[in-house]
């Protein structure tokens, strides 16, 4: 097709109507995909550290979903001794590498440290998180060894953070885990969802590797739930099953002419952009629609302007307020660029040709089109049905139903992290569910 | 405006603040700059016959630090000046002629034999000094040589050195104490029976600062060997304030003018040591952190504190909290205090609770209604201020006393009017009987 059909110049005489990559210089790219919390140096560290107040039955430890001892952790670093903090840090979170890069802190631990509430700063929890457990992956100190083998093994599917989680565990505890992982590299949303600046210089397999050094635990790549393997076979097979796969279907947009060409699924684009070897080869448009209101979308819309769109408007069609994207990142997302409008119902997706040319939405009984090249849907995923279907599993809420203890209505079946109903689309979450659910297992093959 | 002039022993200063004897006062480019920056006075580093000390070469000091390596302790291997004689009292000369209106003490220490002093002196007063102070207080190297603490250790070398000095120069003669001993009250009363003006305190305390886990030395290590220094900084302020509280209030050397010595860093501290009867106070470590710039707010500290609490001139506060200062047999039983939490103050991070709870008297809750919530259970408090001094936010909790005629919920027991103490106690065996 000629590209000058649908070529438009826009009012600041901008060519427009243009999907394409390497319009920036590679100095460009790596600054705006450089590390956005760069790692706090010792001294750094130290001077954080200090002002840790070593609270009694501490409010940000309540407010970690893998609980992990905060305040001992930063004592640990404030009295010279990171490794002894990485353990107290793995101990209850193996992924707390990532954990420390990924998490919204802001609306975890560090939103309730009392140093927010003493002066509006609360301790930066994060990055000394992040500080011990670089200190021992770097020097590749390991914490754990395996148990006496039990000669159990036990299938897991999904090596995202749920399944490694709860494979490490399994294997602290002796037992045999073989791992079947749909996609050709292990470590899921850490290495195929999450916004490429939060996880830099190839840190997702390296974690993948410091956390299966333990040892006993086989990854199976590409390897399909429901076309190579079946789940009452895992059943009968192996002495028990963990379910950590994430979401595989994503949302319909549900408006006219949402399938035209320009309109991506962001998760998918994300996935590729955070596998691509040469950033200036991922195409964006000049004017960008991301149409959601949690991490994804400002994931998608971040790193759209940090490859080269000139305009990106992230859509959202409720108030504010109700934006799962935390304050944090949307001001993250503002900062660089990009512009946020609330209450925009999609309406439909305009196009010229087959060409995307604009996205319209309705707000407050008015219509209004935002012109624009490409569109991206970030509005939640679903279970994938063929995953599940005439397993037996019950589902609620459209996913998978377990109990406290990570138990699905499936003899000798657990499951944890995004499938699950108790899920909460964190990482931190599903490591606490895998790990538990580990726990769970163990104690059923052990009684 | 309050007059913040000081005149001690009759030498006179713009301030109380001195600098002690200590390095920032071996050099007359140091005492220069001192002197510029605002300083009252300063006491010359220790001086000594000659052939001059030798230092190491190597560190000779060492450090303790709080939070946010804040240093908090500090120690030294320093001997007196390592500089000639001669270079010394040139310099204090052209200092001395140059600030007139700034006090010029200068340190000594020789060997114990009366004409080593006899030397001395003279040159010394040749100078113009204003008065001197005699070392008797180094704990490290000297005294190995009978010299500094070797001497503050035996009263009776003190007051016959002591003796000597005020037989042989007209000026005034300032004893400095070391506090590595039992009593300080032995040494004060020993100087003031030698005749001296003054005792100034503390010297430092003997003392590691820390061990090298890799060498095994203590620090400051000297080819991995490493020998006790004299320890100083805020540390050993509450050290350095009681002991200059038993001289002023022991009745043998009450009125016995002091100078006060010891971790010294604010205004606050100063004037502290001065309500214990300091006249004055000296200050080393705060200005080898920080510079000499500290002064600055010593001075205005002082002067607004002053200004807002009416006290014209420095006699008006010094000695104030000496009748204050009383034994434990004489403190008043029927005082009964209760730790109270400002709510809105509160942070919540816990901590006076579980300090009460896992190493006291169980007397703060943690969970009120299933709400993290901190509060003192008066039942159980003994009034011990603990909770005061862990909570990390300063005047969040208080320690408020009971009404005369309220009831003590610990002990059923209603505050009475009257002033009783252990002397008159049941329990105590040794009691005296109330007068009826």
């Amino acid at each position: 097709m000629d590209r000058t059909t649908w070529v438009n110049v826009m009012s600041d005489g901008k060519l427009s109507g243009e999907i394409s990559g390497g319009r920036l210089t590679a100095e460009t790219y790596a600054e705006n995909f450089a590390d956005l919390h760069p790692p706090l140096t010792q001294h750094e560290a130290l001077v954080e550290a200090d002002r840790c107040y070593f609270c009694y039955d501490a409010p940000c430890v309540t407010a970690c979903p893998t609980a992990i001892d905060i305040p001992l952790f930063i004592r640990e670093i404030s009295a010279g001794n990171p490794l002894g903090a990485a353990k107290t840090i793995f101990d209850q979170n193996v992924f707390g590498g990532m954990c420390a890069r990924v998490c919204p802190t802001e609306t975890l631990c560090e939103e309730v440290c009392v140093r927010e509430e003493a002066e509006g700063k609360p301790v930066q929890i994060g990055l000394l998180q992040r500080y011990a457990t670089d200190t021992a992956m770097t020097q590749g100190r390991q914490f754990y060894r395996r148990a006496l083998p039990t000669g159990k093994t036990i299938a897991i599917i999904g090596a995202g953070p749920a399944g490694l989680a709860c494979a490490h565990r399994l294997a602290m505890k002796g037992h045999m885990v073989e791992i079947f992982e749909s996609r050709p590299k292990s470590g899921g949303l850490n290495e195929y969802g999450i916004a490429a600046y939060k996880t830099v210089d190839g840190f997702a397999q390296a974690e993948v590797d410091y956390i299966t050094a333990i040892g006993g635990i086989t990854i199976h790549h590409e390897k399909v739930l429901g076309r190579d393997i079946q789940l009452n076979e895992l059943a009968s097979g192996y002495d028990a099953v963990f379910l950590g796969f994430g979401l595989g279907g994503v949302n319909a947009l549900g408006v006219p002419d949402a399938d035209a060409n320009g309109v991506r699924d962001a998760i998918a684009w994300i996935s590729e952009l955070r596998q691509a070897s040469d950033l200036s080869g991922v195409a964006v448009g000049r004017r960008v629609v991301v149409i959601g209101g949690g991490m994804t979308a400002v994931d998608a819309a971040v790193q759209v302007k940090g490859l080269g769109a000139d305009e990106v408007t992230l859509c959202y069609r409720g108030p504010q307020e109700r934006m799962k994207a935390s304050e944090y990142e949307q001001e993250l997302a503002q900062t660089r660029g990009v512009v946020i409008r609330t209450n925009m119902q999609p309406k439909n997706v305009a196009v010229e040709g087959d060409r995307v040319t604009g996205m319209a939405f309705e707000r407050d009984g008015e219509t209004v089109l935002i012109p624009c090249d490409q569109i991206f849907r970030a509005i939640g995923q679903t279970l994938d049905g063929g995953v599940t279907g005439a397993s037996g599993l019950e589902l609620a809420g459209g996913r998978i139903k377990t109990d406290a203890d990570g138990r699905t209505t499936m003899a000798k079946v657990w499951a944890g992290g995004d499938c699950v109903a108790a899920g909460d689309d964190l990482t931190v979450t599903a490591v606490a569910q895998g790990r538990d659910a580990a726990e769970s297992i163990h104690g059923a093959l052990s009684a | 405006m309050a007059d913040l002039r000081s005149e001690f022993l009759g030498i006179k200063s713009p301030n109380p603040f001195w600098l002690a004897s200590a390095p920032p006062t071996d050099k007359e480019y140091n005492v220069r700059r001192a002197f510029e920056a605002g300083w009252g006075g300063v006491v010359w580093k220790t001086l000594g016959l000659d052939p001059a000390c030798v230092n190491v070469n190597g560190p000779r000091y060492g450090g303790v630090w709080g939070p946010d390596r804040r240093l908090i302790g500090f120690n030294n291997i320093e001997l007196i000046t390592d500089r000639p004689l001669e270079v010394n009292l040139r310099e204090i000369k052209s200092v001395k002629r140059d600030y007139p209106d700034r006090a010029l003490v200068v340190s000594l220490m020789v060997p114990c034999d009366e004409e080593s002093w006899r030397t001395i002196l003279p040159m010394v007063e040749e100078t113009g000094a204003d008065g001197i102070e005699l070392n008797f207080g180094c704990p490290h190297g000297m005294s190995e040589r009978g010299m500094g603490s070797a001497v503050g250790q035996v009263p009776d070398y003190i007051e016959m050195v002591a003796r000597w000095c005020k037989a042989n120069t007209r000026m005034p003669v300032i004893v400095k104490l070391t506090p590595n001993i039992t009593d300080i009250r032995y040494p004060a009363r020993a100087a003031k029976a030698g005749g001296a003006d003054a005792v100034s305190l503390i010297n430092t305390v003997s003392s590691i600062t820390s061990v090298d886990l890799d060498s095994f030395s203590p620090e400051p290590s000297i080819d991995g060997k490493g020998s006790h220094g004299g320890y100083c900084g805020p540390a050993v302020k509450p050290i350095a304030l009681n002991m200059v509280a038993e001289i002023a209030r022991d009745p043998e050397t009450h009125g016995l003018p002091l100078s006060g010595i010891g971790g010294i860093e604010t205004w606050r501290d100063a004037a502290e040591f001065m309500a214990l009867g300091a006249g004055n106070v000296q200050v080393c470590t705060a200005a080898m952190t920080y510079g000499f710039r500290i002064v600055q707010e010593m001075i205005s500290g002082l002067q607004n504190w002053m200004d807002e609490k009416g006290h014209a001139n420095l006699d008006s506060f010094v000695g104030r909290a000496v009748p204050n200062v009383t034994d434990w047999q004489y403190l008043n039983l029927n005082y009964v205090t209760k730790a109270r939490i400002n709510q809105d103050l509160c942070i919540k991070c816990g901590r006076c609770h579980i300090a009460c709870e896992d190493t006291s008297h169980q007397a703060i809750t943690s969970m009120v209604d299933g709400k993290r919530h901190f509060e003192v259970i008066d039942k159980e408090c003994v009034g011990c201020n603990l909770c005061v001094n862990v909570c990390p936010v300063e005047s969040c909790i208080t320690m408020e006393p009971l009404a005369v005629g309220a009831m003590d919920k610990r002990t059923g027991q209603v505050v009475p009017e009257t002033y009783a103490n252990w002397t008159t106690h049941p329990n105590n065996p040794g009691r005296v009987q109330a007068a009826e």
